[in-house]
């Protein structure tokens, strides 16, 4: 296909494929699957850390754990405002959320039990997310790479917030550092969990890697993120639930121990502990908006302000 | 009444004063007036702007992809458009 | 303490804020889109902001190493000083604009005001209130404008706000002994002289929205002496849990 093989050669030469030009099927409906999820995954994630906002314990972490979950609203806009440059409204993004037809990363569906969550989900999750991201700013579709350089811009403060938590806890009274270390405990593994299964366990990675959607593999990113944190928590001395951690001098990386896939696949497929809460909240407040919505529009429409 | 989505809207940001417009993505909204505040918490909190406008998506005309080459390329052989065609003693100055 | 009066006043201005920004942060992943979630948190961010200035401000008046987390966290109900009105519960999105609406136009009056006090902390701390109190006030009357002249069910439910909140209204005028005092040193607001011009603002936009104030209403007022409505109580419990469970940590 004459039309295939062109598009092939801008992504094999580093061009920006944009909105109005040609491409596969696929790509199309590859980007549109993943850049929502992503998206997904910012809104359901204001509510895990929005939990814990308004018992915040000083000012001054109150206002930015608030400014950090406006953020991520932020984010989510960022990459519907790109998903539907391919075509897809937002109601439609929505609806495919709440109804489970699209995903989200499912480390949002574990709980956040105590303050020092909000610690460990700056530090590993955002951490992670970091990793992931900072990669995905070279991603072969124009508006997904813009709208990525502009989160990783913004996203610096999200993984500082969360280590200082941790740091100031694991270096306070007892009761704070066994609260930061329970946190680790909790929110390890499914951090782990958040770059993916190996590689050869997942359908998209070929047409991923060939549309230069997907930048590095998910071990790739998962190690890395391994190594940079354990020296995080050495520093601050907490421990990695893991026994099996431990340097290798030969690969120069932390070996560490087996990944329960299975409590991953339970979770991404809708049993994990707050996945119906999740949804349901967004359900909730989507459908508790909904006269909130229709008035504007009919004020608009009134007064010809605007349309 | 169905829940209707509400309108898509081009925004635009004036960085600094005096610099050009950057498209910075789109925004949600009712109405215009909506709009620009919708823009300035999206996409200026950070105080990132000295102006914004906001066109409707539908509104904007653009250039297609297709017809890029007889769109732009006749300018390739017109080199004189930029000043590095020119030589000029380095010894003029202002120029 | 050196200035008993003065602490007094600038507590009152940073209860007013504290619990206005409290009560719009629990409209986080909440909002009718997503667009007025960071609207929202934007005007929540102020408000907490301010409250640290002013909390500050009045920790140092008290001295003894005295923080502002210290004023926020470990008072009780009856030492709060924050008008009746910034406590109110959400509600639903008009009861939340209606509060906004008022206390906005009432804060873009009396910051102006503020901005002119001969103490220069408060000064500073009013000029860059006035900014962020005019994007407010833009922000918030625009919504009621819209919800008034939107549906015939966004008008029933802006209005029903209007008639349940009216009557907190009046205390944000009060003169009480320290507010004199205060005026008479020129430092604080005569809150009286800008009550005929906040009610126009007022009138202006609640008759662009087909909206109506309510009559004969009872005013209810006591915020100042730190008497409050059943709802501080529980805004406290949650807000200070931490704080309270573990008083010996640091944060």
């Amino acid at each position: 296909m004459v039309k295939e093989s062109a598009f092939q050669k801008k992504i094999d030469a580093g061009i920006k494929i944009e909105p109005k030009d040609w491409m596969p099927d696929k790509y199309r409906s590859h980007l549109i699957r993943q850049i929502s999820q992503h998206a997904h995954s910012e809104v359901i994630g204001m509510q895990p850390e929005g939990n814990w906002i308004t018992r915040a314990p000083s000012l001054r972490s109150k206002m930015v754990l608030i400014a950090k979950v406006q953020d991520e609203a932020g984010h989510g806009l960022y990459l519907y405002s790109a998903t539907e440059t391919l075509g897809i409204t937002r109601n439609e993004l929505i609806e495919q959320l709440q109804i489970g037809k699209a995903k989200y990363s499912s480390i949002f569906n574990y709980p956040t039990l105590t303050w020092a969550d909000m610690g460990a989900i700056g530090w590993l999750v955002d951490g992670a997310a970091i990793v992931n991201q900072q990669s995905l700013r070279k991603t072969s579709y124009g508006p997904y790479s813009r709208a990525m350089i502009r989160i990783c811009k913004e996203e610096s403060f999200h993984q500082r917030q969360g280590y200082e938590i941790m740091s100031k806890m694991s270096n306070g009274i007892p009761e704070q550092r066994e609260m930061a270390q329970d946190a680790l405990n909790r929110w390890w593994w499914p951090s782990l969990m958040m770059f993916g299964p190996t590689d050869s366990d997942s359908a998209h990675t070929t047409n991923a890697m060939k549309w230069k959607i997907k930048r590095e593999t998910n071990d790739d990113l998962r190690q890395l993120f391994i190594d940079r944190t354990v020296k995080q928590a050495r520093l601050i001395g907490l421990t990695i639930p893991d026994l099996d951690l431990k340097w290798n001098p030969e690969t120069k990386h932390y070996d560490f121990g087996e990944i329960d896939w299975e409590e991953f696949w339970e979770v991404v497929n809708g049993n994990g502990f707050c996945n119906k809460e999740r949804i349901n909240n967004h359900i909730n407040a989507h459908l508790e908006g909904q006269w909130v919505r229709e008035a504007a529009l009919a004020y608009a429409e009134k007064t010809q302000n605007g349309i | 009444m169905g829940d209707k989505n509400l309108l898509t809207w081009e925004v635009f940001i004036q960085p600094k004063n005096g610099t050009s417009f950057q498209h910075a993505g789109n925004v949600h909204a009712s109405d215009k007036e909506m709009a620009l505040q919708n823009s300035r918490d999206l996409y200026a909190r950070r105080r990132e702007g000295t102006c914004i406008w906001v066109v409707k998506t539908e509104d904007i005309v653009s250039s297609r992809p297709e017809d890029q080459g007889s769109f732009f390329d006749p300018a390739d052989d017109k080199l004189y458009r930029y000043p590095t065609f020119f030589k000029v003693s380095k010894k003029a100055k202002g120029l | 303490m050196a200035n008993e009066l003065l602490y007094k006043y600038v507590l009152s201005l940073g209860d007013d804020a504290l619990i206005l920004g409290q009560r719009l942060s629990q409209w986080a992943y909440k909002a009718p889109f997503l667009e007025e979630d960071i609207a929202l948190s934007n005007i929540s961010l102020d408000m907490f902001g301010r409250a640290n200035l002013l909390l500050e401000y009045a920790a140092i008046i008290k001295g003894n190493d005295t923080t502002a987390d210290d004023l926020a966290f470990k008072r009780n109900e009856r030492e709060f000083k924050n008008h009746i009105l910034s406590e109110q519960p959400n509600g639903n999105f008009a009861d939340t604009m209606v509060r906004q609406f008022l206390l906005d136009a009432f804060y873009k009056l009396f910051y102006k005001e503020l901005a002119e006090s001969k103490d220069e902390q408060l000064s500073a701390i009013a000029q860059k209130s006035i900014k962020e109190t005019t994007y407010h006030f833009r922000h918030s009357s625009n919504w009621i404008i819209r919800l008034g002249d939107g549906t015939a069910e966004s008008h029933k439910k802006v209005q029903s706000a209007i008639d349940n909140l009216w009557m907190f209204t009046n205390e944000l005028f009060e003169m009480n002994q320290t507010d004199n005092k205060m005026l008479a040193e020129k430092i604080g607001v005569n809150c009286l002289s800008i009550k005929a011009e906040w009610k126009q603002i007022i009138d202006e936009v609640l008759s662009e929205a087909t909206l109506k104030i309510p009559k004969n209403i009872h005013m209810i007022s006591g915020g100042r002496e730190g008497i409050h409505t059943e709802h501080l109580g529980h805004l406290l419990s949650d807000m200070q849990y931490l704080q309270h469970a573990y008083p010996n940590a640091k944060w």
